[in-house]
Order: structure tokens, then C-alpha cells, then sequence
């Protein structure tokens, strides 16, 4: 038995066979040719097809991991079509009567060359896409199949590091786990680990040669180890977590369907925090009680234009629809800080998370927002829909926001536009200042739903993003705690009910905290609700207040 | 023929992405641009080119034109880098 060992970047155990990715790294040869204008036209012909591979790339990485991921494959369809690249390309072909793999390879390591010189880590980094580009010219030009997994059952993937396009390239079911050698924990690999939900490791000291390829082996993605030909007490003790970790989540299965009710009959709301249509999938499989969150801001990011009203109406009707009379909260668009889309030509700040972000464009540019509100409305009809509006600091805003909404309301009305009349209207508690004008905008609103990681933020004027301030950042910090009961009683005093729709709704070392504080409802990535619902089921909210004195 | 000089404003320079853009919107135009930063000079025929300048916050870069539509095109380019970069 062998043990490697790296940075665990998801947890959980797999069992299986080693795969190593082997990159088709084959010198290319300097070959004389007689007729460079034929020879030129077989490049371009490889060009295109070259091009076309990637578009389908592009068409795949989009529906498995999202436009983030699959932006760079549009960017290798650009950099192919470079009149510079293409130019050099010509140029060494004519000049030296060469072979076009040859002139690609020249081409790919000049300009790599050109992006390692500069002093900018960013520009760099391009050095890899010139590699990446050139490397599939020469295959399609060479009639070879890019590098693979050969495998007919689901292996363990070694490699030294992946490309998005190579991992893009792989089939999902063929895969039990990741192991490289290089790569960070924000890497493309790591992001599709946990979205596919299996353990994956990086920075791992692994050979990746016959020594490993092949052979049975168990990754532990909790202590970021990789047991090689594992002797038989080694493999019994990983079955068992293996075993155990199936166990745990055959249990959780059990839960679906049942009422989220504590030992002493106290009820919670257990919604779903939503970014996308593609995860209504999600938030049917864990069966969530409704969507707390629906980040409508993916609508504008994904979109060169303003949405508008129709392309909306059709987006939120058929959420309406899918939870089928289950309550599904919209918030408003959150545009601005670091969610930026340039058609709004957002000018460009000094501190952008206290900028012109959220509530605060639709105040300045109603029209934009009376769009927004109009489609969520008429969508309103279909189902059971609330509306939130995120980033509230005063009373005016919030009377300002129902002037507007009645407005909308009236001309639907005029318009003879079917819209529910009872719907929701709820804010975001995420700036000190609402929490302490709570009660003032508890009058106003049906509920308050509160954003932990901008509330932490701005209370504890620590930019999360920022590494080096780790030891000052806690997430249970007493202040936090003592404004999340000041909410939930400012909400209850005036007949609104209250939840949290941030990161720390999910931290179940908190529920019994959330409940015994009286939180209504917590609103959590899909994945965390069963797990949470199996807390409430064991917790008694009167002993656990008891065991507080 | 028309010109234009501008300052970048956004953290990342002329990134893969602003770059992509530009070069779109000059593609198949009857125009010539050229793009320079301080002594260095390229003929905008790609992303690479562009790039290459390697141009960051707070460099000044010069956009020149020449053509039919080298006009029409400098205010279309000049409004994109006023939006993104």
C-alpha cells in the first residue's frame, strides 16, 4: 500500500480504480513541403474545425457548469481568429516551405512567449490559452483525438492538472473522484467536484505513471488522502465510511415529506435559496417547502439587454408554476458591487459595496424597476408569490417601494391584467440601520428576511474577501447574534414574520439557536435541508432554552 | 481619419473578455485600427494584438482610424471603452 497525500478541496470517500490523464504531448516535426499555398489551405481547413469544436465545447460547458465556465471556449474561438496568430502562421509556412503543424507549434510557443514576458500575472496566465488553442490545431491538423479517459466503469480521475476543456470533455458517470497534481482550490476542477458532488483532491504528490495507472485505490477526501493498492484492514475501515456516508444520506432520504416540527411542536419554515431555473430540479429533490430566495439578478447578468417585461413574466410564471402553490419569494433585482452588467453602465466607484447597487438603482431608475415589478406581478397569478427588496436602510425607501408597487398594481388593473391582490411584500435586513429602525419597517412590510453575509459585512466592516482579516471575521460574533433577535421581535411585535436567507441560515451549529430566537422561516442552499430538517426534528426548544440559563 | 485617446479605467486592463468584445465590433468593418500605448503600436487585426500592449488601469491608450467607416466606428469604439473599460 501506498499513501499520497494533498489539499482535500471536497470531502467524502471514493473506491476505485486509478485513471491517470495522459496529455498527447508527441513532438511535432518540422516536415519540408512543396506547395505551402496547399498547405496553408489545409490549416485554415483545420481553423474551422478547430473552431466549430469548440463552439460545441461552449454549448456544453454552458448546460454542466454555466457561463462562468464556458466563456473560455468563446475566447479560443477569438484567439484562433486572430489576424495576428493566423498572419505568423502564413508567414512560416511560406517563408520556410514548412509543415502547418510545424508553423502552428512556432506560432503557439512565440506568442506564449510574448504573454510570459509581460509583468502582469493575468496576462501571464494567457500563456496557457496560446498552448491550449495551438495544441488542438496540431490534433485536428494530425488527425489525432484529443487526450481521454479510457475507462468502461467509473474511475478515479490522476492527472496533472485539467483544462475546463478537457474536464468538459469527460463523461460525468465515468467519474468517482479528482486527483492533480497542480491546480487551486477555485479551479475549474474543484467547482465541478462539488457541483457533481464527489470527493476531489489538489496538490496532491502522485506519480502519474504505471506505477499508479490501473490500479485499486481509495481517495479520502476528508484527511486529503489517496491509499494506493489499499492493504485489506485499510480498505474495511474506508468501506465503513464509505458505508456510513451512505448511510447518512439513505436517512436523510427518510425525511423527505416531513413536517419540520420540533420535539415541542414549534414549526419552521424550510426554504430553498435559488440562482437559476436549473435548480428548481434541486429544490424538488430536497423537498423544500418553498423558495425563501430567488436571485433574480441571473435574469440581467445573463442578458446583453435590459429583460424585459415578457422574457421576465416568462421566467417567474414558470417558477410559479413548477412549486406549484408553494411560496416562492422574488427578490428584486441585486445589481452593482460585484454583480455587474454592463448595459446598465454602472459608473465605475471607489467602493462599490457601498455604492449604487439594488434597492438603490430602482429608486434612481424606476423604470427599470417598474418593469421588473410588473412581470412579477402578472407572473403572480400562477402560483403563490412574495416579492423582497434587498438593501434597505430607511423608512421612506419602503414607503417609496409600495408607492411604486401600487402603481404598477393600478395599471394592470386598467390593463384588465390578472394579478394577486393579497401578494407579499417583504425587505432584506442587511445594513445596521435597518436592524435598528426595524420596528418602524415592520409596520410596513409582510416579512423581513435577513442577508447574514452583507449584515456581518457592513457590521463588522469586514470585507469577507479578505484573507488576511480571517482572525478579526467570526460569524458568531455576539453582535450579529443580539441584531438577529432584535429582528425577529421588532418582526413579531408588528405581525410580520421574520427568516434568514443568508450563508448562516445553514449552519446547523445555529438552528437550535434560530428557533429558541423564534426565526419563522431559514432559507438555505437545497442541499442543506434535509440535514437542517433532521436538527429541528430532535431538538426541544424549551429544554434547550433551559440548558441556556 | 479619426483618433481618440483614452484612460483605462478598470482594474483588470484590456483583459480576454473587453478584448473579445472590441474585436467583434471592428470585424468585417471597412476600417482600419490601429491601437497604441505610450511608443508601442499594433495593428488591431485580434484579441492578441491588443493584448499584447498589455494595457492596465491608469494607462492611456490611443485608438487612430482610417477608413469609410473610421468615424462611425471611433465613436462606437470609444463608447464601448467608456462602458467597460
Amino acid at each position: 500500500m501506498t499513501i499520497y497525500t494533498g489539499k482535500s478541496v471536497f470531502g467524502g470517500i471514493a473506491i476505485g480504480r486509478l485513471s491517470v490523464y495522459r496529455k498527447d504531448d508527441s513532438q511535432v516535426k518540422r516536415v519540408h513541403i512543396d506547395d505551402p499555398e496547399a498547405e496553408i489551405a489545409r490549416y485554415h481547413e483545420a481553423k474551422e474545425t478547430a473552431i466549430e469544436q469548440l463552439g460545441v465545447l461552449y454549448e456544453k460547458a454552458l448546460k454542466e457548469v454555466g457561463e462562468d465556465g464556458a466563456g473560455v471556449f468563446e475566447a479560443h474561438q477569438m484567439m484562433l481568429e486572430d489576424g495576428d496568430y493566423i498572419d505568423s502562421v502564413e508567414n512560416i509556412i511560406r517563408s520556410e516551405s514548412v509543415n502547418a503543424e510545424y508553423a502552428v507549434a512556432q506560432t503557439g510557443d512565440n506568442f506564449a512567449q510574448m504573454f510570459l514576458d509581460m509583468e502582469d500575472e493575468y496576462f501571464r496566465g494567457r500563456a496557457a490559452d496560446m498552448h491550449d488553442i495551438s495544441e488542438r490545431l496540431i490534433n485536428v491538423l494530425s488527425g489525432k483525438a484529443s487526450g481521454g479517459i479510457q475507462a468502461n466503469e467509473p474511475v478515479i480521475v490522476v492527472a496533472d492538472d485539467l483544462a475546463p476543456s478537457e474536464t468538459v470533455q469527460m463523461d460525468k458517470d465515468m467519474i468517482l473522484s479528482f486527483v492533480t497534481v497542480h491546480g487551486s482550490a477555485n479551479s475549474h476542477t474543484s467547482i465541478l467536484a462539488k457541483t457533481m458532488n464527489i470527493p476531489a483532491m489538489i496538490g496532491c504528490d502522485i506519480p502519474l505513471d504505471d506505477s499508479v495507472d490501473g490500479k485499486m485505490a481509495i481517495v479520502d477526501g476528508f484527511e486529503g488522502k489517496v491509499y494506493v493498492d489499499p492493504d485489506a484492514e485499510t480498505m474495511a475501515a474506508k468501506q465503513k465510511i464509505f458505508d456510513e456516508e451512505a448511510e447518512k444520506k439513505a436517512l436523510l432520504e427518510q425525511l423527505r415529506g416531513k413536517d419540520n416540527v420540533t420535539l415541542d411542536g414549534q414549526h419552521i419554515n424550510l426554504y430553498a435559496n435559488i440562482g437559476n431555473t436549473k435548480d428548481l430540479a434541486l429544490v424538488m429533490k430536497n423537498d423544500a417547502g418553498g423558495i425563501g430566495l430567488f436571485r433574480s439578478e441571473f435574469i440581467y447578468l445573463g442578458s446583453d439587454h435590459y429583460p424585459t417585461e415578457d422574457e421576465q413574466f416568462a421566467i417567474y410564471k414558470t417558477v410559479a408554476q413548477t412549486l406549484a402553490g408553494k411560496k416562492v419569494i422574488i427578490r428584486t433585482l441585486d445589481i452593482g458591487a460585484d454583480k455587474q452588467a454592463d448595459y446598465f453602465e454602472l459608473p465605475k466607484e471607489e467602493n462599490p459595496a457601498m455604492g449604487l447597487r439594488a434597492i438603490r438603482i430602482c429608486l434612481t431608475r424606476p423604470e427599470v424597476f417598474k418593469t421588473q415589478l410588473r412581470a412579477i406581478l402578472r407572473a403572480s397569478a400562477f402560483g403563490k408569490i412574495a416579492i423582497m427588496f434587498p438593501m434597505i436602510i430607511s423608512l421612506w425607501e419602503v414607503q417609496e417601494i409600495k408607492k411604486i408597487v401600487e402603481e404598477v398594481k393600478a395599471e394592470l388593473e386598467a390593463d384588465g391584467i390578472a394579478y394577486d391582490k393579497e401578494i407579499e411584500l417583504g425587505i432584506m435586513i442587511e445594513t445596521p440601520a435597518a436592524v435598528m429602525v426595524a420596528d418602524e419597517l415592520a409596520k410596513e412590510v409582510d416579512f423581513f428576511s435577513v442577508g447574514t453575509n452583507d449584515l456581518t459585512q457592513y457590521t463588522l466592516a469586514i470585507d469577507r474577501q479578505n484573507d488576511s482579516l480571517e482572525k478579526f471575521y467570526d460569524s458568531h460574533q455576539p453582535a450579529i447574534l443580539k441584531m438577529l433577535q432584535m429582528i425577529v421581535d421588532a418582526a413579531h411585535r408588528h405581525g410580520a414574520w421574520a427568516g434568514i436567507c443568508g450563508e448562516l441560515g445553514a449552519d446547523l451549529t445555529l438552528t437550535k439557536e434560530f428557533l429558541a430566537m423564534g426565526f419563522d422561516e431559514l432559507s438555505v442552499s437545497p442541499g442543506r435541508i434535509l440535514p437542517l430538517r433532521k436538527i429541528v426534528l430532535e431538538t426541544d426548544v424549551s429544554e434547550y432554552k433551559k440548558s441556556k440559563i | 481619419m479619426a483618433s481618440f485617446d483614452y484612460v483605462i479605467k478598470d482594474v483588470h486592463g484590456i483583459h480576454a473578455r473587453p478584448a473579445t468584445d472590441l474585436f467583434k465590433l471592428i470585424k468585417g468593418r471597412d476600417c482600419t485600427v490601429k491601437v497604441a500605448k505610450g511608443d508601442k503600436e499594433v495593428l488591431f487585426k485580434g484579441v492578441m494584438g491588443i493584448m499584447s500592449l498589455g494595457a492596465k488601469q491608469g494607462d492611456t491608450v490611443k485608438f487612430t482610424f482610417e477608413g469609410g467607416e473610421a468615424d462611425a466606428l471611433c465613436e462606437e469604439v470609444k463608447a464601448f471603452m467608456e462602458a467597460n473599460l
